[in-house]
């Protein structure tokens, strides 16, 4: 009866929160803006250096619109941001958006097998540990967790490296692709092109390039995802239904699977919003151990060549994403969880 | 159970004993989580705090003797006809000579990884003291006062918590760059700048139901000044959540240092720094030599254990609500 009463409500929490979420990433690249802004020197000259004549610097620096004042160029980056212009880097003919379209896909593919692969083994651990409390198998479940997250990921990369590629040679050390494949990806998701151009050796080779970077921050996130879930079953595992359903003599892994295990997904979605962030910073290190042509190495190699403009682009297009992202997951909890609504 | 007229020691010891009460009472596996965690972590604060007791050289240092008669420090003199002068093996394995072999510059592995855990301890507590620093007092005005200071704050703070914690490093070390020199001061402000948020939040929500108290309210009306009354009452009613907090966020600063240094933005070479010296490793990897890579990621791997298993535990054995009812209503650590 509650619930059908508090529909009109839940328009009301997703509207307010849609109208919500251009606020937030205002105030957000605004910080990123004052951030990035508050470096000494000329962008274009920390870039290019003495490679380029003081003409053509000026011509750069025109060009970029660095010699307007500080609000000037403020608004215009608000509103190119608003048109969809990340601006154009300064080492760099093509603009950041041919960039990020160029690599934002190699990061999915890899940050989708992760997530996959970090909540299988979230679930399942954190639901035996909780089920087991205290047993050894929950000890077993706790350490796993904790060690997980506090392995960095490069350097497990590194070992899988060493083991899979150098010593046993079964797997490749790192690219998306082999160098002897050569083709034009029409999609930009080689997983998605060898299976749409019905090329065995295409998906084989995609898919074999996949395996140690994605199970590297698989393995390395789903920490997090079992000691959440864990978490989440204990607290539901107490709750009274769960006590009336044992009571009335359901047994026990129905109680689990049928009755707990729904309610106690629902915080581990809420956590979702954290796990991104963290699922993002891990591909930056991921990418970068396995030469991943991904986003997170397109924003190291602009850091390394000092091109600010770029960074600026690669990082708002980074704000963006947060925010959409965790706009879908207030939402999708607005939708199952009606306690967030209030 | 103290009669009122106990003796001064009776009193402490009582004192000692309630405080006691939620370790005794705490279920054995978190009891054993917390010492083991707590057992790494003094390990390695021990190695931070003394390693030329351990270690077997220098962070940098490539020959067996250092330093002349004058200046025995010194790395950089000629000394090819001195017989002492001998190089350290270059890419040795790990044997008697070098029990963590050594890398390609000639540094001795257990010795980087020994003095690792200085450049670790340093960071975490200089960042740690920074985001303490601004977060703590922050949430403490943001809490109490409430209204516009408040909204801005939330929402400022919301934003800077949003931004990925690695990524956020990352561009405080990038901007960082351009005004000073890489190194440990920078290294810290940039590790340190991503846990502000978290204290703030913490703190200030705490204050927000401290601030209802009636001991106060009652400070309110005998008109003591809102900073007193933030700084002496509130403070210490709230500070008790900074040191669960501070051990969780330890763990993840130092993987977060490691990050900055793997990317080659954190302190620089020749520093000890184990994030830096995995990223030395890679091109040893694809040889085979495994060493190099495998010994300071797990000097990371185990201090970062040791650290969430001490806040864990202490989290488990605070917090009440995970002690007291076990699964099915069965009653757990009711020994007392």
């Amino acid at each position: 009866v509650a619930a059908t009463s508090r529909s009109g409500s839940l328009r009301s929490y997703v509207l307010g929160r849609i109208a919500f979420a251009p606020v937030f990433l205002l105030i957000l690249l605004t910080l990123l803006f004052v951030l990035l802004r508050v470096m000494p020197g000329d962008p274009v000259v920390a870039a290019l250096g003495d490679r380029i004549s003081a003409d053509e610097i000026q011509q750069r620096r025109e060009a970029v619109g660095l010699d307007d004042p500080i609000l000037v160029q403020y608004g215009r980056y608000l509103a190119d941001v608003a048109r969809g212009d990340l601006g154009t880097p300064v080492t760099d003919p093509r603009p950041v958006t041919r960039i990020i379209a160029d690599r934002f896909p190699a990061t999915f593919e890899l940050t989708m097998v992760a997530l996959v692969l970090a909540v299988g083994i979230g679930v399942l651990g954190g639901a035996l540990g909780a089920r087991f409390r205290d047993g050894p198998l929950d000890v077993v479940v706790r350490l796993f967790a904790i060690v997980t997250y506090a392995a960095p990921v490069f350097w497990l990369g590194i070992l899988a490296q060493l083991v899979f590629a150098v010593r046993w040679g079964i797997l490749p050390t790192g690219n998306r692709m082999s160098s002897r494949i050569e083709f034009e990806s029409p999609t930009g998701f080689y997983v998605l092109d060898g299976i749409l151009t019905r090329d065995p050796e295409l998906l084989v080779t995609a898919l074999r390039h996949l395996v140690l970077p994605g199970m590297t921050l698989g393995l390395v996130i789903s920490g997090v995802f079992v000691r959440m879930v864990r978490v989440n079953m204990l607290q539901t595992l107490r709750s009274d239904y769960v006590e009336a359903a044992h009571a009335r003599g359901v047994s026990g892994p129905r109680v689990l699977f049928r009755h707990a295990f729904k309610n106690a997904l629902v915080p581990v979605v809420t956590m979702m919003g954290l796990q991104f962030a963290l699922l993002l910073g891990g591909a930056i290190l991921t990418e970068t151990t396995f030469s991943w042509p991904g986003l997170g190495t397109a924003l190291v190699e602009f850091i390394n060549t000092r091109d600010y403009v770029a960074v600026q682009g690669i990082v708002t297009f980074f704000a963006i994403l947060v925010v959409g992202v965790s706009l879908l997951i207030d939402i999708i909890n607005g939708l199952i969880d009606p306690r967030v609504r209030y | 159970m103290t009669a009122p007229t106990s003796s001064p020691i009776a009193r402490a010891t009582s004192r000692i004993e309630h405080a006691l009460r939620p370790w005794r009472r705490a279920n054995p596996v978190a009891k054993a989580l917390v010492i083991i965690g707590f057992l790494i972590t003094a390990g390695f604060g021990f190695l931070a705090a003394f390693p030329d007791v351990v270690a077997p050289y220098g962070e940098s240092q490539y020959r067996f003797v250092v330093g002349t008669q004058d200046d025995p420090d010194a790395i950089g003199f000629d000394c090819l006809e001195d017989p002492g002068c001998e190089q350290i093996a270059r890419r040795e394995a790990p044997g008697p000579d070098a029990r963590f072999g050594t890398t390609a510059a000639r540094f001795d592995v257990l010795s980087r990884v020994i003095r690792g855990a200085r450049v670790a301890f340093a960071i975490v507590l200089l960042s740690t003291a920074l985001a303490m620093g601004i977060g703590v007092p922050l949430g403490l005005i943001s809490g109490y006062r409430g209204g516009r200071i408040d909204r801005v704050l939330v929402t400022v703070m919301d934003a800077v918590y949003v931004i990925p914690g690695l990524l956020l490093a990352i561009i405080v070390a990038f901007v960082l760059q351009a005004f000073f020199d890489p190194g440990l001061a920078s290294a810290s402000v940039a590790v340190g700048v991503v846990y502000v948020p978290q204290y703030y939040r913490v703190i200030r929500n705490h204050t927000l139901s401290v601030k209802e108290e009636l001991f106060v309210e009652a400070a309110r009306a005998m008109g003591a000044p809102p900073r007193t009354i933030i700084f002496r009452y509130v403070f210490f009613n709230v500070v008790q959540s900074v040191p669960v907090i501070f051990t969780l966020n330890a763990a993840d600063a130092v993987l977060t240092l490691a990050a900055l240094g793997f990317l080659g933005y954190g302190v620089p070479f020749p520093r000890a720094e184990w994030g830096l010296d995995v990223s030395q490793a890679i091109s040893d990897v694809v040889a085979g030599f495994w060493w190099t890579a495998l010994y300071p990621g797990l000097a990371i791997l185990l201090l970062v254990t040791g650290l969430t298993l001490l806040g864990e535990g202490l989290n488990d054995i605070i917090n009440p609500l995970l002690r007291v009812r076990g699964y099915r209503g069965r009653v757990r650590g009711g020994r007392a």
